[in-house]
């Protein structure tokens, strides 16, 4: 099959959304542990969380820089690669696009103020005040993006005629149906992929250099954040599960395969399909799907045959979906046995196993949260504008898009590469404790460390 | 006064803040790679990362902002440029993804490492020579539309002594405006050798921005009659620049007053700039697009400039306090904060 210019499109804004999920989750997610971090060592007076509040944003910079510049990227290519698609849908998403752009002003003025001022006020909680403006900077351009997403997914507030969209209701727009369940479960993936980051990092320095108390205690903070926000995330899962049912039916059936309209439906776990499209090898919970769509064990769930064949989306989101799910309760296992070791007095908690199982927890999220948003793109394929607009009629007819593929492949690979090594660098050469005793050596003259960042 | 005029004057403002605040960084970048090679930057990097460090990520928010802001107002805009600029708008996304991401890892990330800072200097230099290319286009004869494809004439862009003229100038005055700003920021911080080099830096670049802006001028002329005589219509605008240029010429000779030079350049490009766009008017894009065929609806229209206004009263006060504790605290600019 010859690769056209649709596909090429589509294959660059993949690559670049895919790429830039891994910063913005970082971006929507760090910010609140900086702040929690920050805030109980303030209260506590314990300089390990001040110095975990101090290590983390350190971090958090690097990939916020990647964050931005990636963030601007797709900003461009949607009127660069998807011209068609700016200038019909440009009408109805202007406006939380251009809220989206306040948001994220707003969070780097804040930033820039909250990594230069450590130490400048006399009262510390001035400077956590800081992270207010930063936090909800981060989580409201979330919110706002996704209402984007949202719109394209279940468009709504407009009347088409001829081809245009008129009688725009912006706000409307923003509301659509889609939205709330998108943003619920984007902000909570986000901020259990952030804590599920952090914990996984503390538990690997710790399988690696033995326990140390800092370690010790953003594991313990984290794991409990991970634990609360696994549980708002399975709730938010739940949620866009009954959404789907009920607005989007053919992305649910798309990921479960279930074709034939039936009450009582099957949820079907992994497995794969013959030339027959006939399942084989998949795990039957029988009545499960029903459950989880509509939240009774005889409801009937539309089957995908109900729709024509050029508007079904493809049948590989099946996996995605799966794996998806299948890691978020992991996540949710894992943050539960934690807890259970922590207060069941005969296990310890900090036993090599479970700390592996933690490490590897965080790049599970991440990989969760790209295999979410591919479902969640994949499956509302072959629409731009589920119901309006196809993909083919949205994308540039330049050629040279092809080559722009490579080009900004090479980026984010040098960017990715980069990333990794600055960072590596950042905390290998610098491990905790060292900074701490240097920190309290310090500690009488504090006054020579006013204004610098915190490195 | 109509939301598409509202719109675009507002647009057009953003996009000066952004020429201001994006020439003082992108120019920063060179003359921090320029002194290096030239074993000066012991004079001047302490200076420029610490006026920079806290406010880069701003300046690349006034880029994007304009950006969603026109294609919000004008989603025709994003038909037309979106078509045209596939390239050299991927080229500069490249270059600022690199330039932004590079700044971090150099700042706060590893020291001193002199790729990074050739890559910092010589993107800050061909971002706005990339970026002018936009501009160019909206004088129109670059673009052609064949049925249903828009694309760009690069064989009429590169060859036109107007588009070179408009990149020279978009670098010229980038090192102007940078130079003269970091001379203003370096007698604020009392450091002397630091201010030398920078007024020179500044007087040097200010003979070619003169020449160049009155070069891509006489060229637009011959490229667009109409754009032309309505610039000579705001004649008097023109004149303020030159008047404010010389004004400032005198100051940073004179050595004093650094501060109202830099002032006085800002006045003599917003003087410039804004004859500019309004000689433009009603073009977005010469033939193309008119403000009023391309406006958005007017609901629309109407929320944007309300979200505008609840914004700028979030963002006014925020960027006074940067401005308090990072430009007008004269401990910090010395270093003791």
């Amino acid at each position: 099959m010859a690769i056209d210019t649709v596909l090429w499109s589509r294959l660059v804004t993949g690559m670049t959304l895919g790429f830039h999920v891994i910063f913005a989750t970082f971006g929507v997610g760090i910010p609140l542990m900086i702040a929690i971090a920050e805030l109980i060592g303030i209260r506590k007076k314990d300089p390990h969380y001040t110095l975990m509040a101090k290590r983390w944003s350190r971090g958090f910079v690097i990939s916020v820089a990647v964050g931005v510049v990636t963030g601007t990227a797709i900003s461009l290519q949607l009127a660069l690669v998807w011209p068609n698609f700016m200038k019909l849908a440009g009408n109805v998403i202007a406006l939380p696009l251009f809220m989206e752009v306040f948001a994220f002003f707003f969070e780097a003025i804040f930033l820039g103020i909250y990594l230069y001022t450590w130490d400048r006020f006399k009262n510390p909680y001035i400077h956590w005040l800081l992270t207010i403006p930063i936090v909800a900077g981060a989580g409201m351009s979330a919110v706002f993006i996704t209402t984007v997403n949202g719109f394209m997914n279940q468009p709504d507030g407009f009347v088409m005629e001829a081809g245009q969209f008129i009688a725009v209701n912006p706000v409307q727009a923003m509301l659509n149906t889609a939205t709330f369940s998108k943003v619920f479960h984007v902000l909570s993936s986000a901020y259990l992929t952030g804590a599920a980051l952090l914990a996984g990092i503390a538990a690997f320095t710790m399988l690696r250099k033995g326990v140390s108390a800092y370690h010790k205690k953003a594991l313990n903070l984290m794991m409990a954040v991970v634990l609360l926000f696994s549980l708002l995330n399975t709730l938010a899962g739940d949620v866009s599960a009954k959404f789907l049912a009920e607005h989007q039916p053919e992305k649910l059936a798309a990921a479960e395969w279930h074709f034939e309209t039936e009450s009582g439906a099957d949820l079907i776990l992994l497995g794969w399909l013959n030339a027959e499209h006939e399942i084989i090898g998949a795990l039957h919970l029988p009545k499960v799907l029903s459950f989880l769509a509509f939240g009774d064990f005889n409801a009937e769930v539309t089957g995908l045959e109900e729709f024509p064949l050029d508007e079904r989306p493809p049948l590989l989101v099946h996996y995605l979906f799966d794996l998806m799910a299948g890691i978020g309760f992991a996540l949710l296992a894992i943050s539960f046995l934690y807890f259970l070791f922590v207060f069941w007095k005969k296990r310890n908690e900090l036993n090599k196993w479970l700390l592996r199982v933690i490490a590897l927890s965080a790049p599970l999220a991440f990989l969760a949260v790209e295999m979410g948003w591919f479902y969640a793109e994949i499956g509302r394929q072959p629409w731009i504008i589920r119901g309006y607009m196809r993909v083919e009629e949205a994308a540039t007819s330049s050629p040279n898009v092809r080559i722009l593929f490579f080009l900004f492949l090479l980026l984010y690979i040098v960017l990715g590469i980069m990333c990794v090594l600055v960072l590596r660098r950042l905390f290998h050469n610098n491990p905790a404790e060292l900074e701490m005793e240097k920190w309290i050596k310090e500690k009488p003259n504090q006054s020579t460390e006013k204004g610098e960042p915190a490195r | 006064m109509s939301y598409e005029l509202i719109g675009i004057s507002v647009l057009w403002l953003f996009l000066y803040g952004y020429l201001i605040v994006a020439s003082i960084d992108f120019g920063a970048g060179f003359l921090a790679f320029y002194a290096r090679l030239t074993k000066q930057d012991h004079l001047i990097n302490r200076l420029i990362s610490r006026y920079l460090s806290p406010v880069w990520e701003i300046t690349n928010v006034f880029f994007v902002f304009f950006y969603i802001g026109i294609v919000g107002f004008f989603p025709d805009t994003a038909y037309y440029y979106g078509s045209a600029l596939l390239v050299p708008g991927s080229i500069a996304v490249i270059l600022l993804a690199i330039r932004g991401s590079f700044y971090a890892f150099e700042n706060y990330g590893s020291k001193k490492n002199i790729v990074y800072l050739f890559l910092y200097g010589a993107t800050g230099l061909l971002i706005p020579a990339s970026l002018s290319v936009a501009l160019t286009l909206s004088e129109g004869g670059f673009i052609v539309e064949q049925g249903e494809t828009v694309s760009l004439d690069y064989w009429a862009l590169f060859t036109n002594p107007l588009s070179w003229s408009i990149v020279g100038l978009a670098i010229v005055s980038v090192l102007f405006i940078s130079g003269s700003f970091l001379a203003f920021y370096a007698s604020r911080a009392e450091d002397h050798s630091a201010l030398k080099l920078m007024r020179n830096y500044a007087l040097f670049w200010s003979t070619p921005t003169i020449i160049l802006a009155l070069t891509a001028f006489i060229y637009l002329g011959q490229h667009n009659e109409r754009h032309f005589q309505n610039m000579m219509d705001l004649w008097w605008l023109l004149a303020l620049s030159v008047a404010f240029f010389m004004i400032a010429m005198w100051l940073l000779n004179n050595g004093r007053r650094y501060g109202l030079a830099f002032i006085c350049i800002m006045l003599q490009f917003f003087c410039a700039f804004f004859a500019y766009g309004i000689g433009q008017y009603p073009y977005i894009l010469d033939p193309y697009i008119t403000i009023q065929s391309s406006a958005t609806s007017p609901s629309m229209g109407f929320a944007l400039v309300v979200v505008f206004i609840g914004g700028l009263c979030l963002l006014i006060p925020s960027l006074i306090l940067v401005f308090k504790l990072f430009l007008f605290d004269a401990d910090y600019v010395k270093g003791k904060k």
